[in-house]
């Protein structure tokens, strides 16, 4: 962009907001240049941090004008890299709209800035006995409008659902400026389900601006179950038995050996050390009800070999327990000093298959391997571990995720369950998706963003750049076969 | 099936060079639903047919033109069910245009919507592309969500083929419970019951009477029902009440009068609209019959922050789906363009953009 115009664009944004929170100079940009994929980074032109929804469609109004690209960050701690800027573009930072506006308890709803923290809306509820499901394992500093922007999970999805179940409506800054009403707070809206598409869409589409979100009951009970096994196999099978046999636990968390081994080290959970994996399992609800499927699942676990059933006795060790799980990645971090986080989904039934075909590919590229993810979803999140500071041991733990996440679709699943698509799975993108189905993705962005400025370049891969990669369509075993009519 | 789904393209493809409508269409259960639409049937009960179902996994696949009947029958062997509690209003309804119309059941409020437990889909758009979103995962974030675009669109955005649902058990234990209250008492109650950690799966209000049904495990519902009190309905009475709000088959909803859909904050108080009139969903969704003047009635319910639908019968002429506000609207024909640009999946019968 012309010099001349990014002076007239930066005075405007210092006349929409306080200048204060319109960041120049490099110094003070150093930590806006990436989010949670660190590995990527770039210095935007400038950051702003408005104070209101007004700034936000004020700054819209003037970057589109221009033709600036707007990259949106909460609190940045993303991983696919959605919020990394573009040094052609302003990133918007929306940590100022932080406020918990409003708690209804009757109905049970939440009105919140975009820059509330999550866990800081599960606290707003508990007065009224009252929480928000969704719980990333980042949930003490991860912002809601991220979570919406991403269609968050976390451990307790697989009973109470994603981002995307757990919300009312959000309202929404479009690029030029104008703000839209998608949701109610009735449980439907009329006209096409555009709370759908604009949960998940990684800023794409849209700037978040305020959200509305559902709360839920707090269990009155709760019990936490962890199980050794001797095999990952027999582990799959307990979690397969569980829900066939009709129990659908609140969490269902797998954890392989160099994980249990990790977090012993780092946080001495009392993990048992002679087992190949662990499960642990979160069951809720009614007194009576919690009481009955925990008869039914102990006896499961035993049925697939279960070494040892451990019961958490009250919430200190159920506090333990969880603080292992939900801090297993920092206890992997003691293993060496980076690692590479992937999140495929696979049909649970391919469990052991895909985790043995995941072993093989390690051993090809000499690189460690460790697995923990939400079992009970079938959502993988291995860690592959390199050290930064050895030249091409970045690129190469890339490239075994990016075959990872290739055997993922291979097997019927997807690339990203939970974390996105951002920078860092654009190459993935064109193995799952097929050219006429981006091109779709494209048209729905256009839809919503005609003049094309919110975060360019993320989440969907031109179509070009799919070929110049060489990326091939390969689903469920299917051949590439992209340019040939399908009958 | 390769064979129907060339046949489909094809013939989109006709329609799409020479500008013919196509009116598509399963059972025809819930024909009186939307817009008018004159065009070319196009039937997708030949497309019929379970693809994939591995209840340990929680999911089902199944073909468009497949029955509801033929898909529950199959679930219920395994204990388990499409947790939306789909309507039917009649026999024959498919699972393809059980999720067009996006219509759940009485179970919607405390597990879902038909939205929640779709997970993917495989759609020809207007242009005779065979496009596949989501898939047959619980977690799948790439790409924008198309499935959920896809469900309560009516097919004006694609013809729906194979669908991808997450599934849940079927509670082992159901009772419903009878109160006599009036509708303000109502109201109150189904959302301080909805707060607490309580296993309801439907609420009704009518004339007086509060239904209440919970579903889970057997102790669960034994130790909800000493809390909550009233008075128990046997099984065989209970289960064809929930059946027939469901379906609309109780005495209310069998009219020719115009039948109003309210979508409401479930807190809404009483609408006082001298109306005959069916609460459920918690209190979120009101039923009302009768002539009403469709502009006041509209304002008054946008008001409380909800929107109307003349669900059946009446005059279709002054619109059947609440009015978008106009960026809204203007979204909605960009995405219509996108996906059928010249306008040939069901025109009109979402008729609010």
């Amino acid at each position: 962009m012309a010099l001349l115009s990014s002076t007239a664009l930066l005075e405007d944004l210092s006349r929409i907001t306080p200048a204060l929170n319109v960041i120049v100079d490099h110094e003070r940009l150093r930590p806006f240049e990436t989010d949670a994929f660190i590995s990527h980074r770039a210095m935007p032109m400038c950051a702003v941090l408005p104070e209101s929804e007004a700034q936000v469609s004020s700054i819209l109004k003037s970057c589109s004008a221009r033709g600036v690209p707007v990259v949106t960050r909460g609190a940045g701690t993303g991983i696919s890299g959605g919020a990394i800027p573009r040094d052609d573009g302003v990133l918007v930072v929306l940590t100022k709209l932080n406020q918990v506006k409003r708690v209804d308890p009757l109905a049970r709803t939440a009105c919140v800035g975009p820059g509330v923290r999550n866990i800081v809306v599960s606290e707003a509820g508990a007065p009224h006995g009252l929480f928000y499901a969704p719980d990333p394992s980042s949930q003490l500093i991860c912002s809601i409008g991220g979570n919406v922007a991403e269609n968050s999970g976390g451990v307790h999805c697989l009973k109470y659902g994603l981002t995307t179940h757990n919300l009312m409506q959000v309202r929404v800054a479009l690029s030029e400026g104008e703000v839209v009403v998608v949701g109610s707070l009735a449980l439907d809206s009329a006209g096409y389900d555009l709370l759908a598409v604009v949960t998940g869409s990684e800023g794409m589409l849209g700037l978040i601006t305020e959200i509305v979100v559902k709360l839920q009951p707090l269990p009155e009970h709760v019990e936490t179950l962890l199980a050794a096994f001797p095999s990952v196999t027999d582990a799959a099978n307990a979690v397969g038995r569980i829900i066939g046999g009709g129990v659908i636990p609140a969490a269902l968390e797998m954890m392989d050996k160099m994980v249990i081994e990790a977090c012993e080290k780092f946080m001495a959970a009392g993990f048992p050390l002679d087992a190949e994996a662990l499960l642990l399992i979160e069951l809720d609800g009614v007194e009576e009800e919690v009481a009955e499927q925990l008869t039914q699942v102990e006896a499961v676990l035993c049925d697939c070999h279960a070494q040892e059933i451990r019961r958490a006795k009250d919430d200190i060790e159920r506090e333990k327990l969880w603080k292992a799980r939900k801090g297993a990645f920092a206890a992997l971090a003691t293993i060496r000093p980076d690692y590479y986080t992937i999140d495929g989904t696979i049909p649970r039934r391919c469990l052991p298959q895909v985790l043995a075909r995941y072993e093989v590919l390690a051993h090809e590229y000499g690189m460690l391997v460790a697995n923990v993810f939400h079992a009970g979803d079938g959502n993988l999140h291995p860690c592959i571990f390199y050290d930064a500071t050895v030249p091409g041991e970045m690129e190469r733990s890339e490239e075994l995720g990016g075959k990872m996440l290739e055997i993922c679709v291979e097997v019927g699943g997807t690339i990203t369950g939970e974390h996105g698509v951002g920078l860092e799975k654009l190459k993935q993108m064109c193995i799952q998706f097929r050219p006429n189905e981006i091109a779709a993705f494209h048209a729905i962005k256009a839809a919503f963003d005609p003049s094309g400025v919110l975060n360019p370049g993320k989440g969907i891969p031109e179509l070009k750049r799919c070929s110049e990669w060489g990326g091939m369509h390969v689903r469920n075993g299917e051949m590439p076969r992209a340019d040939i009519p399908r009958f | 099936m390769d064979a129907f789904i060339h046949g489909l393209t094809q013939q989109i493809r006709q329609a799409h060079d020479a500008k013919t409508a196509l009116a598509i269409h399963g059972g025809n259960t819930k024909a009186f639903y939307g817009g008018p639409v004159a065009g070319q049937a196009l039937d997708m009960r030949p497309y019929t047919g379970i693809i994939d179902y591995e209840p340990k996994e929680l999911v089902l696949t199944a073909r468009a033109g497949t029955t509801l009947a033929e898909i529950e029958t199959t679930m219920a062997k395994e204990n388990q069910m499409l947790p939306f509690e789909p309507p039917y209003f009649s026999q024959g309804a498919t699972i393809g245009g059980t999720v067009a119309s996006g219509l759940s059941g009485p179970r919607r409020p405390y597990t879902g919507a038909v939205r929640d437990f779709v997970l993917g889909a495989r759609i020809v758009n207007g242009k005779g592309e065979d496009l596949r979103f989501g898939g047959r995962v619980i977690k799948n974030v790439a790409g924008y969500d198309v499935s959920r675009l896809m469900t309560g669109a009516l097919g004006t955005l694609g013809v729906l083929l194979d669908l991808s649902f997450k599934v849940l058990p079927t509670p082992r234990e159901e009772m419903t419970l009878r109160y006599e209250m009036d509708e303000a008492t109502a109201i109150l109650r189904f959302n301080e019951w909805a707060g607490r950690p309580l296993p309801i799966s439907a609420t009704s209000w009518h004339e007086g009477v509060a239904m209440l049904r919970l579903s889970g495990a057997i102790a669960g519902v034994k130790a909800a029902r000493e809390t909550l009190g009233g008075d128990p309905v046997a099984t065989a009475e209970a289960d064809q009440f929930w059946c027939d709000l469901r379906d609309h088959r109780a005495t209310f909803f069998q009219t020719a009068e115009p039948l109003w859909r309210l979508s409401v904050p479930s807190t809404t108080a009483a609408l006082q609209l001298d109306l005959p009139h069916w609460m459920e969903w918690g209190g979120a969704l009101r039923w009302v019959r009768g002539s009403a003047d469709i502009k006041a009635l509209r304002e008054k319910v946008q008001a409380a922050g909800g929107h109307v639908t003349l669900f059946r019968g009446g005059d279709k002429a002054s619109g059947v789906f609440h009015p978008l506000p106009p960026v809204l609207a203007k979204i909605h024909r960009n995405l219509k363009a996108a996906f059928d640009p010249v306008n040939i999946l069901n025109p009109g019968r979402m008729d609010n953009f």
